[in-house]
């Protein structure tokens, strides 16, 4: 990424391009300005006031996830290992975003928790608590600062603006939306910013294939590429690790596709908390079930540029300069976009790491005032301070994250480097989260140990990576593995602490509404029926739709 | 909950910025000269999504029109269940 900052992928950007990028601030900054006239409680300010309607905050569930970083990185995996990229949309997000819309929302939503830390607390003890929400607050704080340091690295490279000026408007911007809207700003944003991102991605995908000759086209040309036949398949190879990605079907499914995966979408709280702001549980169930069929599809654009790329641009591939396969977007979007739709291109990759980052921002708010500050520093005070803490926490958090924007600078791949985040904390959250929901005997201090345990497996691991004491392939290998090794021993650890602090466990009532088979009032299998006798408001038939929809897509490309 | 007190709908600003996108694009595109069509594989690209944003702006826009939000009283964060 570091190389963007090269003279020769300079944009030849126009007054048009300029005048659309500043249309899209203004009306940024105006829904901030509009936003904060309708925040009246700390429940609007940091929930939306749980007013959406499921189309907004399902959008809004997968442009959380659709930051600048996704749509390049998965644009050079697409360069890089052909079309078993596919894997991390239809593999690694669909099956997991329709679980949590079935299996886990109602525990969610229907506990009316405001955060997944909170869960955790109900569910076992604080210390457990605490350490998720420090944890998860910590993740955030790095995570935004990875997407602010990105977008700077982007901006000097396509329009020549210094880095430190797009670290601070871009910082400047989120602060102002984030601060005076709070969730409802973050969330209207993001609906919008899905929509200028397509605008400005869908005329690289159809100018690329005219020049190709079409999909056929395409594939043909691929096949002459070193990647070769190879590039076109998913999951014809993966008997052995002899692919493109060097991964086994077993590694592509269970790594992957659940421990990786599903750790990610169902207990990643920047995410659930777009589900939490919905109207009624019917439309939280429905948030990410509603997400995941543009997450279907997103791929055309991204993945088919990625393979656009390597075919059309010379010695794409290199190891630095301007031709890493990082950069294949910012190439196809320089040779092939005229001024105006350039301009709605530039526009939609800002937007996203905008986006990105106050995803995160708003999530580290959340936690910051309602799980940190007002149990731990000061109880019980009016609703109104808090919500003045809420947004002292997002000029603090976005501060915090212009100084690891400048850590970020550091590692030379940020992908690997969010993945390995992924894998110290998301993995053994969910394992914790999933024994925990299904098994209640689970005790409140199994909750505690399994969960920094667990951690602690996949912080040995990937410090052995680091230290090279342990050997790895890849970095993507080491994240694989490390989920895996975190997932196990939360798991073991819940189960063997359970056996030693028998009749800890919290009783029946406690747990009602948090543990599968104990229904609280609602999340009764017949109240949530009822609301949905329309077959287009069914969550459990939507997701059939979209898994369904996914296994049919790998069809073709096999 | 007054109608000045509720939050706009994000339909108006999404149908606002794209009328505004697609007009400018459009327009863009009826002008282009033949070098920009020929950067883009000779496909009348700036007409073409200029249009389509129009479009979509429009949709937006009716779809507001035609249904917009009912004014239900706002639900409390805890306490009294709400049921579907």
């Amino acid at each position: 990424m570091r190389t963007l900052a090269a003279e020769g992928l300079r944009l030849d950007v126009g007054i048009v391009d300029y005048l659309i990028l500043t249309l899209y601030f203004v009306t940024v900054l105006g829904i901030g300005f509009a936003a904060r006239r309708a925040i009246k409680s700390s429940a609007d300010f940091f929930l939306s006031g749980r007013s959406m309607p499921a189309w907004v905050t399902g959008l809004a569930f997968v442009s959380a996830n659709l930051g600048a970083l996704e749509i390049i990185g998965m644009a050079a995996n697409g360069a890089e290992y052909g079309l078993m990229t596919l894997h991390y949309y239809w593999v690694g997000a669909v099956p997991a975003m329709v679980f949590l819309g079935i299996v886990m929302m109602p525990f969610y939503y229907g506990s009316k928790v405001h955060s997944v830390p909170e869960f955790l607390r109900r569910r076992f003890n604080r210390p457990t608590h605490l350490f998720n929400a420090l944890s998860f607050a910590l993740a955030q704080v790095l995570i935004a600062g990875v997407n602010l340091y990105a977008l700077a690295l982007i901006l000097q490279a396509l329009l020549g603006w210094p880095l430190w000026l797009s670290i601070v408007i871009g910082a400047a911007i989120v602060l102002i939306y984030i601060t005076l809207g709070g969730l409802s700003s973050a969330i209207y944003n993001e609906v919008l910013q899905f929509f200028v991102i397509l605008a400005g991605l869908i005329p690289i995908t159809v100018i690329g294939l005219v020049k190709v000759g079409g999909i056929d086209g395409l594939f043909e040309k691929v096949r002459q590429t070193p990647l070769g036949e190879a590039g076109l398949h998913t999951f014809a190879n993966t008997g052995s690790t002899d692919n493109p990605l060097g991964a086994s079907w077993i590694g592509i499914i269970f790594g992957l596709g659940f421990v990786l995966s599903f750790g990610y979408w169902t207990t990643n709280f920047a995410e659930v908390q777009r589900a939490l702001s919905a109207k009624d549980m019917s439309a939280a169930r429905r948030t990410p079930i509603i997400g995941a069929f543009p997450k279907l599809l997103i791929p055309a654009v991204t993945v088919i540029p990625g393979l656009i790329a390597l075919v059309t641009i010379q010695g794409l591939g290199a190891d630095k300069g301007d031709l890493v396969y990082n950069n294949a977007i910012p190439l196809l979007m320089r040779d092939l976009l005229p001024n105006g739709v350039l301009g709605v291109a530039v526009t939609g990759l800002i937007a996203s790491f905008m986006a990105g980052m106050a995803a995160n921002v708003s999530g580290f708010n959340t936690v910051f005032t309602y799980d940190l500050w007002r149990p731990y520093v000061r109880k019980d005070r009016d609703d109104a301070y808090y919500i003045r803490i809420g947004r002292l926490a997002t000029i603090g958090g976005i501060v915090v994250g212009i100084g690891t924007a400048f850590i970020a600078a550091g590692f030379s791949n940020i992908m690997n480097y969010i993945q390995a985040l992924f894998s110290l904390f998301n993995a053994p959250l969910f394992a914790t989260f999933i024994v925990g929901m299904f098994w209640k005997k689970m005790t409140p201090w199994a909750g505690f140990w399994s969960l920094l345990l667990g951690f602690l497996a996949s912080l040995t691991l990937y410090i052995g990576h680091l230290t090279e004491v342990i050997p790895f392939n890849s970095d993507l290998s080491e994240s694989f593995w490390g989920a895996g090794a975190a997932f196990v021993t939360a798991v073991v650890v819940a189960v063997v602490v359970t056996l030693f602090t028998k009749g800890t466990s919290k009783s029946d009532d406690e747990l009602r509404g948090l543990v599968y088979g104990l229904s609280g009032d609602s999340t009764s299998g017949e109240t949530i029926i009822a609301g949905e006798k329309v077959w287009w408001r069914n969550p459990v038939l939507l997701g059939a739709i979209a898994v369904a929809l996914a296994i049919l897509l790998y069809i073709p490309v096999w | 909950m007054s109608d000045k007190n509720r939050l706009f709908d994000v339909r108006l600003v999404i149908g606002g910025l794209f009328v505004i996108y697609g007009l400018i694009v459009t327009a863009i595109g009826i002008f282009d000269t033949q070098a920009e069509i020929d950067k883009a594989q000779g496909v009348r690209i700036n007409l073409w999504m200029g249009l389509a944003m129009l479009a979509l702006g429009v949709f937006m826009l009716v779809w507001l029109k035609l249904n917009p939000i009912k004014n239900e009283p706002a639900e409390p964060l805890e306490g009294a269940d709400r049921e579907v």
